[in-house]
């Protein structure tokens, strides 16, 4: 029993992470505390241009051999130790650290053969994670980061003083696995380039899933479900240029029966979107909210097996596992309302929030 | 940085034991509230309640909670016999398992609402979510009740085996302007459910059918419906007069052959 929760402020305006750390707080009775985590987006605005890479590594030996391949591949524009307090609940495991990084013009034949900036990033993340032992990239997009370890997250904003940074988007998890290990690299949020991702729930395609995307390039290493959700944004959306509706509707289907009461040509639309997705089709029970630079989706099983509550003020969005947790810090809401199983909300930066009606 | 728990603010206003439950953990609020029960007190009055879990849950009384604010999950769970008034939200699963009693909501509720309820009522004047009514049962003159002013999400009343469950549909939500989900009563075996429009056979889950409404119906309606109104401010007559659907189930044991080669008599 998982606890979700996200903030987007629509004029992008940077709020600390005091709130988002009160939201997760009042859903402390979901968590058991073997993972907790935050993602926030516009925290590192003087280095906004660069990757900002979070690493986690086991040991010195690790983050030799990532700074290694770091140097051969990208410019290191600055590092450091990511700034952390010591809390008692959460024995330092790892040597954490940020590199702000960019992909030199001297790669830039490599750069053609990958087609993408993004994709040479990409890779980089997958090289690390799959290749060096002991090193986990937490984060990988510009102008944000993951913070996250085995604790509860209360405790795990308190080690990373997530209070101190400021971003116009917040995302929060609150762990309690039931079948797949508590490790610092496996609470959430996910994160790939730009995409974070929090899930209550479990997906039960994940091996579908996870083949579909390795036949893309994507590896899938970190022991959890949960990833492939934003692996699969990450193609539908960066990578094939779908809109979020279109990649809800591939994610998410309406069931055969209602594709075949819709009038064309909706039928036919629907019809080919779920025949050519249907490895990337997510079963299972889930809530889940994905963001990315300017957008916060949230989202959940066709059938609605999880809890997921979206709210709006005049200025912000929100979406939680319980409505007391945006009750907790917004008192003026405008609208608070359960969306329909497999509608994705769609937040977006300078645009109302909507439900689109996809069943 | 945690947000750190509070001792919960207890006062006197005439009949009612006031209760400040701002910040206040559910552990801490829950044995408070049964203490106070157990002293003899029958009126309490909880203020600023936000998301607490289990309120009220198992009470084996006659009392009357006043609860302002949003209601955590599973309230009023295993009750028995409090009459329970929410000013405000409801969270999953409130009235789980409820055996006699009231809860009166405001506002809206959400997924599980009314869960394996066996005895007592439900009013919800907003929305509900999914699967409400799920499991419940009935026996001899143990017939719960749920009522909603609004709508129903899907898989209303699936697994029912007893009970009433009353939808009218009075205000719609924009992306979803049914008044019940789909699969509406999958795998009924008792009990019935009345939908205050008329509803195609062909949004009915495994299990389900619709019949005409008769005088006992009708009769029904009239009471629940009433109290319905009385407690939210409404007109009855404006209410009640509209064409009602009867969903109930199309045999007792809709399943049997998936378990056995036993079939229906």
């Amino acid at each position: 029993m998982c606890g979700l929760g996200g903030i987007l402020n629509r004029y992008g305006e940077r709020m600390s992470g005091r709130e988002i750390i009160r939201m997760s707080c009042m859903m402390r009775d979901r968590y058991d505390g073997r993972g907790g985590g935050f993602a926030g987006y516009g925290i590192y605005p003087r280095y906004a241009e660069y990757y900002a890479l979070h690493l986690f590594f086991r040991d010195e030996l690790a983050k030799e051999r990532t700074e290694e391949l770091l140097k051969d591949r990208v410019a290191i524009i600055k590092d450091e130790r990511i700034p952390m307090r010591r809390v008692k609940e959460i024995p330092q495991e790892n040597i954490v650290w940020r590199y702000f990084v960019e992909v030199p013009h001297r790669f830039s034949n490599r750069r053609e053969y990958l087609e993408k900036e993004e994709d040479y990033i990409t890779e980089l993340v997958f090289t690390i994670n799959d290749c060096i032992d002991g090193a986990f990239v937490a984060s990988s997009g510009k102008n944000m980061g993951v913070f996250k370890a085995t604790g509860m997250p209360d405790a795990v904003a308190e080690m990373y003083r997530v209070e101190k940074y400021r971003a116009y988007c917040w995302i929060t998890h609150g762990r309690f696995p039931t079948n797949t290990p508590g490790w610092w690299g496996g609470a959430h949020p996910f994160n790939l380039l730009d995409w974070s991702v929090v899930h209550n729930g479990e997906i039960s395609s994940y091996g579908t899933n996870k083949r579909y995307l390795e036949a893309h390039g994507y590896k899938c290493r970190l022991l959890t479900d949960t990833e492939v959700v934003a692996y699969l944004f990450d193609l539908l959306v960066r990578k094939q240029g779908l809109s979020l509706r279109s990649a809800a509707i591939a994610l998410t289907p309406p069931f055969w029966k209602q594709i075949e009461r819709m009038p064309e040509p909706k039928r036919s639309a629907f019809t080919a979107l779920r025949m050519t997705y249907s490895q990337a089709m997510l079963n299972g029970p889930f809530a889940v909210i994905i963001t990315n630079r300017d957008t916060m989706v949230g989202l959940n099983d066709r059938i609605k097996l999880r809890p997921l509550i979206a709210a709006s003020s005049d200025d912000c969005v929100y979406l939680a596992s319980e409505e007391a947790a945006i009750r907790e810090v917004e008192e003026n809401i405008n609208r608070l309302w359960a969306p329909r199983a497999g509608n994705p909300v769609i937040a977006r930066l300078d645009e109302e929030v909507r439900e689109e009606v996809i069943h | 940085m945690e947000v750190p728990l509070r001792k919960a603010k207890v006062s006197r206003e005439g009949e009612f034991v006031v209760v400040d439950a701002k910040g206040v953990h559910y552990r801490e609020l829950n044995e408070l509230i049964n203490e106070l029960v157990e002293r003899g007190e029958r009126k309490l009055r909880l203020l600023n309640v936000n998301g607490q879990r289990y309120i009220a849950d198992g009470l084996r009384c006659e009392c009357y909670i006043e609860i302002h604010g949003v209601a955590g999950d599973d309230l009023a769970a295993f009750a028995n016999g409090p009459t329970v008034v929410v000013y405000g939200d409801v969270q999953d699963g409130a009235g789980n398992t409820m055996n006699a009693g009231r809860i009166i909501v405001h506002g809206s509720g959400t997924d599980i609402i009314g869960h394996s309820m066996r005895g007592g009522e439900i009013f919800v004047r907003g929305h509900v979510g999914y699967r409400v009514g799920i499991h419940m049962k009935e026996y001899r003159e143990q017939v719960p009740v749920l009522v909603v002013g609004g709508t129903a999400g899907d898989f209303l009343g699936e697994y029912m085996a007893g009970g009433r469950i009353v939808v009218l549909g009075l205000e719609r939500l924009e992306t979803y302007p049914e008044i019940a989900g789909e699969w509406l009563a999958t795998g009924i075996h008792g009990g019935a459910i009345y939908l205050r429009e008329e509803v195609d056979e062909d949004r009915l889950g495994y299990g389900a059918r619709t019949e005409k409404l008769g005088a006992s119906d009708r009769k029904f309606l009239k009471e629940v419906v009433g109290e319905f109104c009385r407690l939210f401010g409404l007109e009855a007559e404006e209410v009640l007069n509209a064409d009602f659907t009867k969903v109930v189930p199309k045999s007792h044991r809709p399943f049997a052959e998936m378990y056995s080669d036993a079939k229906e008599g």
